[in-house]
């Protein structure tokens, strides 16, 4: 009997959601204890508000570029262009509505029913654009050889001038009513989430239930051994990169709509480093290899508990990203080999004594 | 009291588990000043996690070890280094990329004003190699510009030029060794040894265990058979110890090669003509028969690892043909070797074979799903069925299917990656090394597999630097000099004749 409990806390132990949500129950547990009302979920007319909502709605962008960097991190890459990537897709969505920029002004719409074109066109294009944007990646990484860092920051530094380029270097008013509903609607929770688990739902499909998952986990654990065993290791990264850009591109989306403009400068600007650290956060290792997805949006809720609650605590926002360092800090340390085993035997010594 | 003296080392009660695996239980072992004491054992015996515990790598769960008279705990291989505990590991872990003279001197620098030394630095390297091990080279090339024998020469000098190391812990350093070099390694040792070094030396080639050897000490799934004076056991005695069980299956193994030699067919199912790459292979004509096992001998570097490349597709040959089953090869890759039923066993176990966190199932799986696509999802059920049925058929030491492939033995995931190619079903099946850094236990049995692969209809291509293997192991022989391949034999071969044709007539 005694010996079932021991096993029982070490496969707890040994899961990979444990440590994520170790870290996201601590968090939580500040946020009970100093901002009052944080647990308060109001009911306004049919929709859940409240704190503990607005993480996950505020969530749902870095939620959504750590479902692609997961992926491309499992490979033993990264992106540093997702934040890039989501700027030019909030751009092409927002020319297609408004391009009253391209004739050099800014033009104020406030008709909420105007758009230039329709709406599937407009989604359609800036995702179209934010794939072309993760091919590329893929092609320096998987066919030049370039290193996923070096490849990765040319679309990061040059992508922000590509989105001001295709604003003419204004931004845009978004005021098309149906599009700030992606990242403004609510239907109970709000829509965003829906988003966030339509993607999620499709990526756990594609590499869970198909082979997929294996490979991009054999790649980055052992690119020769896989190449040996017939799998096409190049195609892999060109395809998680790829993804990775489909995932970044929704995220501009979200992002734009919620901010009803399209600001080259500033839509995504660092949210390349939340996401690599949500992914981080969930465990998975940066050399590659085994990835969890769940595991992955679990950090993306640790990083935005964290935001979340260093704004409720009264952390002026120049000081947030100091704050949020030194929690990450406490968080990995939280996550070392040591603490590991320190938090196993803990396990073993109070359960069997 | 005299006894105790000598004794550099006293390892006492030693036991180590890892998850699933016991992996040490009770092991005790002494080694005394000036002797070359071998540790012998089959993969798996333990032999490996003894001097990871004996170096600092891992920490024993039990037992005590004694050097030179007081209990030490050594921390890392650093601190067990410092302490006079030198290793060279079976897999060389050096830094290709750096210089010979960086490796064999990093973090011991020779300094000058607070800067390396560098002239000093290559001047100690080279003299070093020179002078302990008789190798002359430009210590001031990448260490990846030469041989994996060379690489293997500068770990050991890595290791001896530590000036205080008391013992000396060579884990297979033969293994990728010539016959040459194999000696000036033993010469090395045999200094060593006179100056009061105490050397434990693991290896798996029972020739050398007599030629160098002091005392034997075995092991036999992680526990103590027992310590032998060399001279008064006898190798079959030995052997029998380490496999325990009857050698009478090793000398089946003529009668089964004479048995399914019967079923050699006459028309190839793999032709190459002039099939070569400038640089890399001479052209070569090669036919493979359904149910044959032919040898490739040769020493090392002589292109026998190359040959099996091209035919597996990893290299692109740039002259000749090549068809499978009479139907010419176009492209030239892994992935199409795999679906026209050509399977490759890599030579390099831990850098081209296992993926070390994935599960054994997944590794046997890897390369029928690779061929299938990554769409053709294999279901589950099926999946642990593939694997549950070759950890059976090739007797896989593993806990479970799902255990990540890393945590099991050398010769377990030697098998991992035997059953990954054996689940493509292969027509051809080219096994280069398949039986390097294995106990001689699992080598008889990998040998019987080959030729009962053969005798199924597969043809096999056998790659080994034991000649010995070869010539047991295959029903015709080829012999590879210089990238070039020069003989061929079949039917009966003696020994001699095979190491005439390597030689090249000079010897």
């Amino acid at each position: 009997m005694k010996k079932s409990i021991k096993f029982s806390w070490r496969s707890v132990t040994e899961s990979r959601l444990f440590f994520p949500l170790v870290a996201l129950s601590l968090i939580l547990l500040f946020d009970f204890i100093f901002i009052p009302g944080f647990f308060t979920i109001e009911n306004r007319g049919g929709n859940l508000h409240g704190s503990l909502i607005d993480i996950f709605r505020n969530g749902s962008t870095v939620m959504l570029l750590a479902i692609g960097m997961t992926l491309v991190i499992a490979t033993g890459g990264v992106d540093l262009s997702v934040g890039a990537t989501m700027a030019i897709a909030a751009s092409v969505a927002g020319i297609l509505m408004n391009p009253s920029a391209l004739r050099n002004e800014v033009f104020f719409v406030t008709d909420p029913t105007y758009t230039f074109q329709p709406l599937w066109l407009v989604i359609s294009a800036a995702l179209l654009v934010s794939i072309l944007c993760g091919l590329w990646n893929g092609m320096l990484v998987a066919y030049m050889r370039i290193q996923p860092m070096v490849a990765t920051l040319i679309l990061m530094i040059s992508g922000r001038g590509i989105a001001q380029l295709i604003t003419n270097g204004l931004r845009v008013q978004i005021t098309y009513k149906p599009y700030a509903f992606l990242g403004q609607g609510w239907i109970i929770l709000p829509f965003s989430l829906y988003l966030v688990a339509f993607v999620f739902a499709l990526t756990w499909l594609l590499t869970r239930k198909t082979a997929l998952g294996m490979f991009i986990e054999s790649v980055g654990t052992n690119f020769r051994s896989s190449f040996f065993s017939g799998i096409n290791e190049k195609r892999i990264k060109l395809m998680v990169y790829t993804f990775c850009g489909f995932c970044a591109g929704i995220a501009g989306l979200v992002a734009s709509s919620n901010i009803r403009t399209s600001d080259a400068n500033n839509i995504g600007l660092t949210t390349e480093l939340d996401a690599i650290l949500a992914v981080v956060i969930g465990g998975t290792s940066m050399s590659g290899g085994r990835f969890s997805l769940l595991a992955s949006m679990i950090g993306a809720l640790v990083m935005q508990a964290i935001t979340q609650s260093m704004y409720a605590v009264g952390v002026p926002a120049f000081a947030l990203q100091a704050i949020k360092a030194i929690v990450v800090i406490l968080v990995i340390l939280l996550y070392s080999e040591q603490m590991r085993n320190f938090v196993r035997r803990l396990g073993m010594t109070s359960k069997g004594a | 009291m005299a006894e105790s003296e000598q004794n550099i080392l006293v390892m006492e009660g030693i036991s180590k588990a890892f998850p699933g695996v016991q992996a040490l239980d009770d092991v005790s072992l002494t080694l005394r000043k000036g002797e070359v004491l071998c540790l012998v054992g089959e993969n798996g015996a333990g032999k490996s996690t003894l001097m990871k515990v004996l170096t600092g790598v891992d920490k024993p769960d039990r037992g005590k070890i004694i050097y030179d008279g007081r209990e030490i705990h050594p921390k890392s291989p650093q601190h067990a280094q410092e302490l006079g505990i030198s290793t060279v590991y079976q897999e060389i872990n050096l830094c290709v990329n750096l210089s010979v003279a960086e490796n064999i001197l990093l973090g011991r620098e020779p300094r000058k004003m607070g800067r390396i030394d560098w002239s000093k630095m290559n001047t100690l390297a080279s003299n070093t190699l020179r002078d302990l091990l008789g190798v002359d080279i430009d210590v001031t090339m990448p260490l990846g510009s030469y041989t994996v024998a060379i690489q293997q020469m500068v770990a050991i000098a890595r290791a001896l030029y530590i000036a205080s190391a008391k013992i000396l812990i060579l884990d297979e350093p033969t293994s990728s060794l010539d016959v040459h070099e194999t000696e000036q390694l033993f010469k090395v040792m045999r200094k060593l040894k006179n100056e009061g070094v105490g050397i434990i030396f693991i290896t798996h080639f029972m020739g050398q265990v007599y030629e160098i050897s002091d005392r034997i000490t075995v092991l036999r799934n992680g526990k103590l058979v027992g310590t032998y004076e060399t001279a008064s056991i006898s190798r079959v005695g030995l052997i029998s110890k380490m496999i325990g069980r009857s050698l009478a299956e090793l000398d089946e193994m003529s009668k089964i090669k004479l048995e399914s030699g019967k079923h050699i067919k006459s028309e190839a199912l793999l032709q190459a003509r002039s099939l070569g790459l400038t640089g890399t292979m001479k052209p070569f004509d090669l036919d493979l028969h359904a149910g044959e096992v032919l040898g490739l001998a040769g020493l090392l570097g002589s292109g026998r690892t190359e040959t099996a490349s091209i035919l597996f597709g990893v290299e692109q040959p740039d002259s000749g043909m090549m068809a499978v089953d009479g139907n010419p090869v176009h492209e030239y890759s892994p992935l199409s070797s795999i679906k026209r039923g050509v399977a490759l066993c890599p030579e390099d176990r831990k850098a081209a074979g296992i993926v070390d966190d994935l599960s054994v199932r997944e590794n046997i799986i890897l390369a029928l799903q690779a061929s299938n696509g990554w769409f053709n999802y294999l279901g589950l059920a099926e999946q642990y069925q593939l694997a549950e049925k070759y950890i059976e058929l090739l007797s896989i030491a593993t806990p479970s299917a799902d255990q990540p492939v890393k945590n099991l033995s050398g010769g377990n995931q030697q098998k991992v990656i035997l059953a990954r190619w054996l689940a493509t079903n292969p027509k051809v099946l080219i096994l280069d090394e398949p039986t390097r850094g294995i106990d001689v236990g699992t080598k008889a049995e990998i040998q019987k597999l080959v030729l009962s692969l053969a005798e199924e209809g597969k043809a096999c291509v056998f790659i080994s630097s034991e000649l010995e293997e070869v010539l047991r192991t295959s029903h015709r022989i080829a012999v590879l000099r210089e990238r070039e391949k020069v003989a061929e034999f079949s039917g009966e071969v003696d020994e001699k004749t095979i190491i005439h044709a390597i030689a090249g007539g000079e010897a």
